[in-house]
């Protein structure tokens, strides 16, 4: 102050010039800072509140309810039930130890089980739902619930699971359903898109085929969570969309009809429309309940399932592959008609047996039918008749016939994955195949359905079917859908190829016609001479419906029912010749070697509409066990049919 | 020491109360309230253990403010010296016996509080400053004997507050008295210089800063190099930031802070949630009334008479400047993340204690501006 003025002057001077200069510069950062909420609040806003958004929203998918199956009527065959469930939520458990004693005593649970519980629990988060109880007996779900004061954070839930109303009467044709697999969700971008934990697809037959359709959609939670992803409460609720409902074709009446037919025989039949290709039923044998593979099955079942010898796992119908037997004949005689091989004047004389090539061929008769013509042979099912039958026609050309009327095909492969194709032999597969030269004794035992050929159950119905409508080709359908011919429409366009002679494919209007209608359905004929089959026909009818015949014990005579059918004996090993003299009872031979019982038939004889094939897996005889199946079976269809007309024609239940 | 000049400083309570900077005292109520409204949300909307503590500590300190501003301004001066001693004091003790609190040593316990000796540190260094230059001619400011003792009055809380560890506020410890040491009129020469020993010194520093001290450099460079670590912070407060747009997610609407994706969000991440809440414009109106009271203290050092007190108002307006600026700038993801909270809106006792004493020696420069130190 006394000092020096001048210098306090400056000092002032200085600490103020500075203050301003610092001032400016403050000026310039605070506008630096506005500048950068400028960027964040308002041009980066939209950035930053999705980032917000994602922050703090989470969804939790619902499992998705899965589309029901229904048949011809309009019955549920695979549908959805409710199912009591206990889940827990460790993390809003004050005492989880506790609960799950209580828990194991109530319910009760087994110590398997529990230790199950416990470990699954180890391994999630604390927030995710513990599934206790996927299927709660209502007598442990109303347990649960009357103690649920003592079971503070146990949640008692009504859920919707599938369900099999019928049983083990539709578990080959429908499959069944269980909890996703790793593969499930790898092979199909659906379900892992659709997944959640607990989901249920479909794992063999139409649940495998139709499972995008059937699926349906996931419902959605949408949850505020914290940072610690605990649920803070519920934002959003979508509901998920049901998945299609899908009709069959099938019939519930016949189809149980089949399950009883068979009873715990191994064995399989199905049954189709001639003219529509619909399966009326399909039936393989014997089952077991699906509903048993929904919550895991036990290992008791599991067991017995897997190691019956029956193999109730295989579906017979179309993964089954036999020797034809008999069933067979038809086609031998329409080829060899159809190929000019013989007239059905031909006449053979059988022995019992015939020496060939080094080779004795015996005929299921020992002594031997005399002298017979193409329709006794078949009416009686002579075996030397088409020995030498199959020998003048060779094995390609009966190749050629049986392929085009179904055999060696896959009959529904659109709807079975596990369908397999059978085999028709021809010299040209056996020298690709096998590496060597088709021997002429081996055309012998085609022609009597042994030997290479295998074939499904259900390729022999389709067989039958396509003969018994007059030749014509068929298109197998298990699903109703609008688009689909109709029967009338589909009699007309049989009668169209009737009358139009074989046009080349690579015409013009071939084309055209093709490009334009891409969906068109051509039931071409599959016969040169319609004579050839009608005659094949009538000898099916000689063999169920005369005396003689070998299926004339389970003949019906009311035309209303009457029907046409060929037995088949297929036999599963090469019988010696000491076993050909002991001529065993069926007891007395062991079950693995014993015969296949086969039985082919159609009905009504005067205007049929349905083939079947019945098909008893080491049965014995066909004329004794697998024609009286289908003698009652064959009843029980036509006396459903008149209900199935009705339905069709009024479209009394909407699709 | 006292000598009578014409303008007394013998003012009766009234003329006292009457030469109140009423600006400024609006500008800490205004304060006081968001925080308090912030605070209040942090705790989810219910009057809860931090917007309790908070409001009565604001209360207390407030009050006390008022009455220190009664004090002579050449109290302050006369016991600066002393202060900064017992500051000091404060802080060895702290780094011997004190209280341990998420892996570092910063508070000491005085039996009825816990306090935060750095926090009052900044408020000392300014004072001593202020007293140190008030006396000092201007020719001799740079001189060795001054540069000396300046430098070693920096260095001391400096290095202790360092060693607590606490990076955050030794920088603005450091960054205040530099600013203070400059608006002093040291020559300009010597900050390049050390600026430049700084630089070249710099790669032993990073070797001496602490693991989770260099991750958090390196996430400020690159956030999303550890997205769920280090970069969190910065991360979820910008997400905060930014989704709160030109109106804010409204008063207790903030998600962020809500669902707790928000770190430390009462007390360095304060902004975040205001800002979240009350979008762009609260921000700007934040900021403006912080650069009102930064202004305001300027204003009052800018009339004052005596060296000391526009020293002190000069530097403890400049030292709000960088404790927001540095605060703000963290959270928006300009700076890297150190401890450092926003002036009177962040949860925390001493931080709040050292700004009310700060202001209440602004307060008394207005109130006795015309009076001269000897």
């Amino acid at each position: 102050m006394f000092s020096s003025g001048e210098s306090n002057v400056r000092k002032y001077n200085t600490v103020n010039r500075r203050i301003f200069i610092l001032s400016v510069a403050k000026g310039i950062v605070f506008a630096g800072i506005l500048t950068k909420l400028f960027s964040l609040q308002i041009s980066e806003n939209k950035k930053y509140l999705t980032l917000s958004d994602k922050n703090r929203l989470r969804e939790w998918r619902l499992p998705p309810v899965r589309g029901e199956f229904e048949d011809y009527f309009g019955k549920v065959i695979a549908g959805n039930t409710k199912a009591y469930q206990l889940h827990v939520v460790p993390e809003q458990v004050e005492d989880f130890k506790y609960l799950m004693v209580r828990l194991k005593a109530i319910l009760p649970l087994s110590d398997n089980k529990f230790s199950k519980i416990i470990k699954r629990k180890n391994q999630q988060k604390p927030w995710e739902t513990l599934i206790i109880s996927e299927n709660l007996s209502w007598d442990q779900f109303s347990k649960v619930n009357f103690y649920l004061h003592e079971l503070s954070g146990a949640k008692p839930v009504l859920s919707v699971a599938r369900s099999y109303p019928y049983k083990e009467n539709y578990t080959h044709l429908l499959g069944y359903v269980a909890q996703a697999s790793k593969e499930d969700l790898i092979n199909n971008e659906n379900i892992k898109n659709k997944h959640v934990p607990g989901l249920r697809v479909g794992k063999s037959g139409l649940e495998k085929t139709f499972e995008n359709d059937l699926i349906g959609t996931n419902g959605v939670q949408r949850y505020e969570v914290n940072a610690y992803g605990k649920r803070i409460n519920q934002v959003d609720f979508k509901e998920g969309q049901k998945g299609k409902k899908i009709r069959l074709t099938v019939d519930t009446e016949i189809q149980k009809f089949c399950n009883e037919l068979l009873g715990d025989k191994a064995g399989s039949i199905s049954v189709m429309d001639i003219f529509t290709g619909e399966i009326i039923a399909m039936h393989s044998s014997p089952s077991f309940d699906p509903n048993l593979f929904l919550y895991g099955v036990s290992v008791k079942d599991w067991k017995s399932i897997r190691e019956n010898p029956l193999k109730p796992l295989i579906n017979k119908t179309i993964s089954g592959l036999y020797s034809p037997g008999s069933t067979i004949k038809p086609i031998v005689a329409l080829s060899a008609l159809e190929n000019n091989v013989i007239s059905p004047n031909f006449k053979v004389r059988c022995t019992g047996k015939i020496e060939m090539y080094g080779q004795t061929y015996h005929c299921w008769k020992e002594k031997g039918h005399g002298v017979v013509d193409l329709r006794t042979a078949i009416k009686r099912s002579c075996d030397s008749y088409f020995y030498e039958m199959s020998r003048r026609l060779g094995v390609d050309r009966l190749n050629v016939t049986a392929t085009r009327f179904g055999l060696g095909n896959k009959v529904l492969s659109n709807y079975y994955f596990e369908e397999k194709k059978g085999l028709v032999p021809s010299t040209k597969w056996k020298k690709d195949n096998l590496g060597r030269g088709w021997v002429l004794g081996e055309t012998l035992i085609t022609g009597i359905g042994q030997g290479y050929i295998l074939t499904t159950p259900l390729q022999l119905c389709m067989m039958t079917a396509q003969l018994a409508n007059g030749g014509f080709k068929i298109f197998p359908k298990i699903t109703v859908n609008k688009k689909q011919d109709s029967f009338e429409k589909i009699k007309y366009k049989m009668l169209e190829s009737l009358n139009t002679v074989e046009k080349n494919d690579s015409s013009i209007i071939r084309t055209a016609e093709k490009f334009f209608k891409p969906d068109e359905k051509k039931y071409n004929k599959l016969f040169r001479n319609q004579e050839n089959v009608k005659f094949v026909l009538d000898a099916m009818f000689a063999s169920t419906n005369e005396w003689g015949g070998t299926s004339y014990s389970s003949r019906i005579d009311d035309p209303k029912y009457q029907f046409a059918g060929k037995t088949g004996t297929a036999q599963v090993k090469k019988i010696t010749e000491l076993q050909r003299e002991l001529d065993l009872d069926i007891a007395q031979i062991p079950y693995e070697e014993r015969d296949h019982a086969w039985y082919i038939a159609f009905g009504p004889y005067k205007n049929p509409r349905y083939a079947l094939s019945v098909f008893v897996e080491h049965g014995g005889s066909g004329s004794s066990v697998a024609a009286p199946l289908a003698k009652k079976l064959i009843k029980k269809v036509i006396d459903r049919h008149e209900g199935r007309e009705k339905i069709r024609k009024n479209n009394l239940i909407e699709i | 020491m006292l000598k009578q000049s014409p303008y007394t400083d013998q003012f009766t309570f009234f003329q006292k109360l009457r030469s109140f900077d009423y600006i400024l005292l609006l500008c800490i109520l205004i304060l006081g309230f968001i925080s308090n409204l912030s605070m209040y949300s942090t705790d989810g909307g219910e009057f809860l253990y931090h917007s309790k503590s908070h409001f009565i500590r604001f209360v207390v300190f407030f009050t006390m403010m008022i009455f220190l501003s009664f004090i002579n301004l050449r109290f302050w001066h006369s016991t600066a010296y002393l202060f900064y001693t017992i500051v000091l004091g404060f802080l060895i003790w702290a780094s011997l016996h004190g209280v341990s609190a998420s892996g570092s040593q910063r508070w000491i316990n005085l039996y009825f509080i816990n306090l935060q000796p750095s926090e009052l540190m900044k408020i000392a260094i300014i004072v001593f400053f202020a007293r140190y230059f008030h006396r000092t001619q201007i020719t001799s400011i740079g001189s060795f004997k001054n540069m000396i003792i300046s430098v070693v009055i920096l260095i001391m809380p400096i290095v202790l507050v360092l060693s607590q560890p606490d990076l955050g506020t030794s920088i603005l410890i450091g960054m205040s008295g530099i600013v203070v040491l400059w608006l002093a009129g040291l020559n300009i020469k010597y900050f390049v210089y050390s600026s430049l020993a700084l630089l070249i010194s710099l790669p032993f520093i990073i070797s001496f800063l602490k693991p989770y001290q260099k991750i958090r450099v390196l996430s400020f460079f690159n956030p999303d190099r550890d997205p769920l670590g280090s970069g969190y912070q910065i991360i979820q407060s910008k997400i905060a930031v930014g989704s709160g747009g030109l109106m804010g997610k409204g008063f207790l609407k903030g998600t962020q802070s809500y669902l707790e994706f928000l770190p430390e969000k009462h007390t360095d991440f304060i902004f975040t949630l205001f800002s979240e809440e009350h979008g762009f414009i609260g921000s700007v109106f934040l900021l403006i009334v912080y650069a009102i009271l930064i202004y305001r203290i300027i204003k009052i050092g800018s009339i004052s008479r005596s060296y000391f007190g526009k020293l002190f108002c000069y530097g403890f307006g400049s030292a709000i400047f960088i404790y927001v600026t540095v605060n703000m700038s963290m959270v928006l993801g300009l700076l890297p993340i150190v401890g450092s909270p926003l002036p009177i809106m962040s949860y925390g006792g001493s931080s709040m204690l050292a700004t009310m004493i700060g202001l209440s020696i602004v307060m008394s420069t207005k109130i006795h501006h015309k009076q001269i130190i000897n």
